[in-house]
């Protein structure tokens, strides 16, 4: 079996408005991979969400793009508060996002379903005062 | 519909990518919230907005996008511009409000979907 190609990124929590910039990253490296546009705009909408909530809620963290033969996973891992209650988050519209982060255009609680609608799986493992990690893979 | 059209439509100042002025596309959105622009935008080209910061023109090129119009001449900052001009989008800017920038563009034939009027 082959290995997977393997992207890493730190994804900085101090400053919004570098939120996105792995995502823009792993949109370049898997054109240059001869991905599909397709493909490769689901990835990164689904990454860009899943960057901007670790900015907000979690202070940043960390993603991994894993590019397999048939599907591509990419795994968030933050050290953040957790998430209380992962079925109200996953509600579109339920965003516990402050106010300073709805004037620049986000937290209007569509992130996580977002994230879920791109991708064809999702996980997430969360724990409250440690942090959550989240899972996705795109069959390709 | 051409960039360049849109530019005469709203009465639009080229901010950068004036050497795309000539691309064609065929819908757009109007939203100050990039959250949906996200989560309902479907294959539009043409994102109209009121809202000004980095994280609007990351939005429009995670979507693919290739020409953002600000309205109500809200001037983006240049490490937006810098950061457009990296991936070849275009931008502008109209003294006009949103409802009437996406009603006149609306009304000469850029849809929703990219149909023809």
């Amino acid at each position: 079996m082959n290995e997977a190609v393997r992207f890493h990124f730190v994804v900085d929590g101090e400053d919004f408005t570098s939120a996105g910039q792995a995502s823009v990253q792993v949109k370049k490296n898997l054109r240059k991979l001869g991905i599909s546009p397709e493909i490769i705009r689901k990835i990164s909408i689904a990454m860009y969400e899943g960057e901007i909530n670790m900015v907000i809620h979690a202070d940043g963290g960390e993603a991994d793009v894993l590019v397999y033969e048939d599907r591509i996973e990419i795994i968030l891992t933050d050290r953040g508060p957790g998430i209380a209650n992962i079925d109200l988050a996953m509600q579109e519209g339920f965003s516990t996002a402050p106010d300073n982060v709805r004037s620049l255009g986000f937290g209007a609680g569509m992130g996580l379903p977002n994230m879920k609608r791109y991708t064809d799986d999702m996980k997430i493992e969360s724990t409250l005062g440690e942090g959550t990690t989240i899972t996705m893979t795109v069959k390709l | 519909m051409k960039i360049s059209t849109i530019k005469e439509l709203l009465d639009a100042e080229v901010l950068c990518g004036e050497e795309n002025l000539d691309h064609e596309v065929y819908s757009a959105c109007g939203s100050d919230m990039m959250s949906d622009v996200l989560a309902y935008v479907k294959d539009q080209a043409v994102l109209l907005t009121g809202l000004v910061n980095p994280q609007v023109v990351r939005t429009a090129e995670m979507m693919d996008m290739v020409c953002i119009v600000f309205v109500r001449s809200k001037t983006p900052t240049e490490e937006m511009i810098r950061l457009a001009e990296e991936s070849g989008m275009v931008l502008l800017r109209s003294k006009k409000r949103m409802y009437e920038a996406c009603g006149k563009l609306y009304a000469c034939g850029l849809g929703v979907n990219g149909e023809v009027k």
